[in-house]
Formats: structure tokens, sequence, C-alpha cells
């Protein structure tokens, strides 16, 4: 096999492909020859040997976070994990109060169900993140009122990757008794998580962003102290009535895997590529007015966004034809706004724009970062000579001073 | 997003692509949109003695429908009298090019842009009062 494969995947934030051996155990969990029971059958060896299989998963996703098997809440993915932990928890602390703190960079899972709590009643405070993309411990402080019961701060940011200070946040809201929610939809395999050391009280994870399959995700739920959540999912009282449903087992098998894998194979893996990232970073940072967006230390090992000042991020991706890459330009999103994770970090709006996002990931190869360098660097130079914005930067005006029409 | 073929030939191959002299008495430059919004449209034109448009040169910064409607745009005002060129809609670019709905901004774009550069000509020869007064 070639180690360039056209069109060249780095756009490991959006999903992975399923690791060969995940895809093993899940076949194997599907048919009449393999564990095909449901694991709450307790009558017969199928739903036995099911069962088995959810455990051991159970054990493989609780040792990755450091917690124990019977925190772990499987649910449909990151974002009914994130539905789940704060309607259930602002819910159930509703009578205590009903003031909920988060930040403006968070995934729209979160941001969406604190609007939903809003229109229920609920007040909600957006913190905005440092430049860097991190947040200020200080201000979080600040925000805490008498009636705040639930803190949620992602550990990774899916856009620019930055690892926000959850250890620092956790001992903040643990010493005012406020339960800390954590999306960790792209920590596994990338960021060591442990939930004890960090005082996370609520955590969501997901299977397919760790080279697991899509469909499947779990909630951590504490137990000492004891974290009380209200089930957003009823029938049949699985997972400890915090989330009915029969579980599926191959979707289970397959995330355990994956999250086994991980836990293995991280440490490796992350040196890999890291290294294949700044290589990346470094094929590009000698060209004139790139800005990389967001803490480059504070950051996971495979997300590089970057924004090429003068050049619309759609239009670039589609030079870029060979190459999977998601952008924050308005161009490429439902609303025609560009990215709020951006703007957000104080980006101005044509930075905004102009970024792109390179996730690289466990299949990605050195060719690979080299064709992209390549293929960048040509598509930029291209639309510069195109671009009017390029001329005038060009010339000495101050784009900041000329007067737009805007549309 | 899948782009018609004729956005894709004018994005690979953009027609017209340059500057000319802002300053020339015979050329006309507008310029639309803002970079905030994604989108930014220089169309200059040239005119002949004869008041018929002998050149025109583009330069854009947005996405692809906007960088081809512009290319289209040149092509489409050379040859023409200034009023012939003001007469040409956005629909003809929507239609030309295959536009999707979301993109028809970006013809609206283009559409200005010619008028913006009739405008900027017709007032550095002094026709801007007898337009007004007409």
């Amino acid at each position: 096999m070639s180690s360039l494969n056209i069109p060249v995947y780095l756009d490991y934030s959006a999903t992975t492909p399923v690791d060969e051996r995940v895809a093993k155990a899940m076949a194997d969990c599907l048919t009449l020859q393999g564990n095909f029971g449901n694991p709450a059958s307790r009558s017969h060896v199928f739903g036995w040997k099911a069962e088995d299989a959810v455990t051991e998963a159970r054990n493989n996703v609780a040792k990755l976070i450091g917690a124990n098997p019977k925190e772990i809440v499987w649910t449909s993915g990151a974002t009914e994990s994130d539905n789940l932990a704060i309607k259930g928890a602002a819910h159930f602390n509703a009578r205590k109060g009903k003031h909920i703190i988060t930040v403006k960079t968070e995934h729209k899972a979160v941001l969406d169900t604190c609007r939903q709590l809003e229109r229920e009643g609920f007040e909600v405070t957006y913190l905005d993140p440092e430049d860097n993309g991190l947040l200020d411990i200080n201000k979080l402080a600040a925000a805490i009122r008498e009636d705040t019961t639930l803190v949620s701060v992602m550990h990774v940011n899916n856009e620019i990757g930055v690892i926000q200070d959850v250890s620092a946040i956790g001992a903040l809201t643990r010493s005012k008794g406020i339960v800390f929610h954590v999306d960790a939809a792209q920590s596994p395999g990338k960021v060591a998580i442990d939930v004890d050391a960090m005082n996370i009280d609520l955590l969501s994870l997901c299977a397919h962003k760790a080279y697991g399959p899509k469909g499947i995700g779990a909630l951590y739920v504490r137990r000492k102290p004891r974290i009380r959540i209200e089930a957003q999912i009823h029938g049949g009282g699985h997972e400890r009535g915090m989330r009915s449903g029969t579980l599926a087992t191959h979707q289970i098998v397959g995330m355990g895997e994956a999250f086994r894998i991980a836990h293995e194979e991280m440490v490796e893996e992350n040196a890999r590529v890291e290294a294949l990232r700044d290589r990346l970073y470094n094929g590009l940072k000698d060209m004139e007015e790139v800005y990389v967006n967001g803490d480059l230390e504070q950051r996971i090992p495979g997300n590089l966004n970057i924004s090429f000042n003068f050049v619309e991020g759609e239009s670039l991706m589609m030079s870029l034809k060979d190459i999977a890459v998601s952008s924050g330009s308005a161009c490429t999103s439902d609303s025609l706004e560009p990215s709020y994770v951006l703007r957000a970090l104080g980006r101005n709006d044509e930075l905004a724009h102009s970024s792109l996002r390179f996730t690289l990931g466990r299949f990605t190869t050195e060719e690979e970062v080299d064709f992209t360098v390549a293929e960048v660097r040509k598509a930029v130079e291209k639309l510069r000579d195109l671009s009017p914005l390029w001329d005038m930067f060009k010339d000495g005006v101050d784009l900041d001073t000329v007067q737009w029409a805007a549309h | 997003m899948a782009y018609s073929d004729k956005v894709i030939d004018h994005y690979e191959n953009p027609r017209n692509v340059g500057k000319m002299d802002a300053n020339d008495e015979n050329v006309g430059t507008g310029m639309v949109g803002a970079p905030a919004c994604g989108d930014v449209m220089r169309l200059q034109i040239k005119v002949d003695d004869n008041g018929v448009i002998e050149d025109a040169k583009f330069k854009t910064y947005g996405c692809g429908s906007a960088i081809a409607s512009s290319s289209l745009v040149t092509e489409m005002v050379k040859g023409k009298t200034l009023d012939e060129a003001a007469a040409i809609k956005n629909m003809e670019i929507v239609e030309e090019l295959a536009l999707p709905p979301v993109k028809i901004h970006c013809s609206v774009l283009a559409e200005d842009a010619i008028a913006a550069a009739i405008a900027d000509l017709r007032e550095k020869r002094g026709e801007a009062k007898a337009e007004s007064a007409a």
C-alpha cells in the first residue's frame, strides 16, 4: 500500500475510521454464530455471554479515564451524553439553584442544551475564553453564584484542539459543591483523563473520534461523592435507570476495544502524530500572514487550526480537492456565520473566514503531510494572486481603515 | 457541496484577472462586499472613445462561486456599452453558472460590482449629474 492515499484524510476530529481490530471485535457480535444475545437476558447463555462482553468493554472505558466500571452509562454518543449530563444534573438540582456556567467555545451539544434549559427558566452564564482559547480560572471563580449548580467545560476543543485545565476547574467546583461536567468527546487516546485527580463529576465520551464506531458513547457519573441526575430516556431501567434501552453489544464492544487500544498505544501514537503535525506546521509557517488559532502548547498533538489571511476558506478548500479538511468559513456552514469558536477567541471575521482545520491521526503518513504542504502553498499563492485584499495589503493599505459596504 | 462544471471552470481558469490603473480617465473601478462578510469583489472596466467597454479585469476574495461570478462578469461586459452593461441582471449569472440558492448573493454582488464600476467611470467623466438629472 502506498503511504500517500488520495484523497488525503486530515479531518480526524470530525470522525476517525474504525480500527481494523475494532471492526473485527464488532463483527463477532452480530450473527447467529457470534455473540448476538441481549445483555439483559438473564435466563440463558446468549444473554450471559453478551453481558460478559459489555462488562469487558465497560472495564476498558472505565480504565482509560480512571473510573470504576459501575460509573459508566452507555449512550448513543457524546451529544446524548452532554444532554443527559447537563439536563439531568440541572433538573435534579433545580430546587437548589438554577444557574449554570459554561464557555462560548463549547460544542453545540452543550450550548444548545444550555439554550434549551434557558427556555425552561434556568439561567446560563457563557464565559469568554482568552485569546488562546483557554479559560481563565479567575473569571470562572468570579462567575460562580449562590445558586450555581453546574459548571460545564469541555476538555479538548473540537475546532482548535486546545486543552482546558480541567484539574484547576475541578478543584474549584469541588470546593464549592458544584457539579462539574466535562465534554471529553475529543480526548480519548489524545490526552490523559483521570476523573478522580481532576475532580470531574460527569464526563461525556464517544467512540467515533477514537477509532471506534459512530452511534455509541458513554457518560461517566461519579459515585463518591454521589452525583444524581434525572434520566432523559425512560423504559426498562437499563444502566441503573439513567439510560434505558437495550444495550447495543456490537457498538459497546467496539467502543471498549477502541478505548483498550487507546490506553495501550496512546503515548507512542501521540509522539508520532505530534511529529507529523509539527512537520505540517513547519511546512507552512514561513508563509506571509498565517496565524495559528488557539494555544500551540496546551493543545492535542493532531490539531493544526490556521488562518491564511486574505484567502477565503471555502475557496481554499475548493483548491484542495484532494485533501479532506474543515474550514471555519461561513460558506461551509449552514448559518452563513464564520466559526463562533474563532470569533470567541477575538479573531476578526476575516481571519475566521480564512481558517482551515487540519486534524491528523493514526493513519496519517509523512508523504500525506508533505503532499498537503505543497498543495496548500500552491493554493494560497493562487488565491492571493486573485485577492484584492492581498493587493491592498501589498500596497500598504490598512484594511481596517477602509469603508466597506457590508452586505 | 457540489459545484457546477462552469463554476469549477471559472474557478480553475479565471478570466481577466488583474488590475488596471484606477486613475486612468477611461477606467472605472467598483469594489463591493466586505472582508468580514467573506467576500470582496473588485471589478474594473475600461472604455474606448465610443464608450464601449473594451477591457475588464477583476480580483475577488471569496468563495468559489464569488470568484466564478466575477470572472464571468468580465466576459459579459466586454464589447457592451455602459448602458448595456448596466442592464445585466444577477439572474443571468445564476443561470449561466447554475448557482445554488445559497450562492445567489455572489451573483448579486457581481451585479453590484458592475454598477459600482460604471458609477465610478461616469462620475470621473462628469456624467454623474447628468444621470441623476435625467
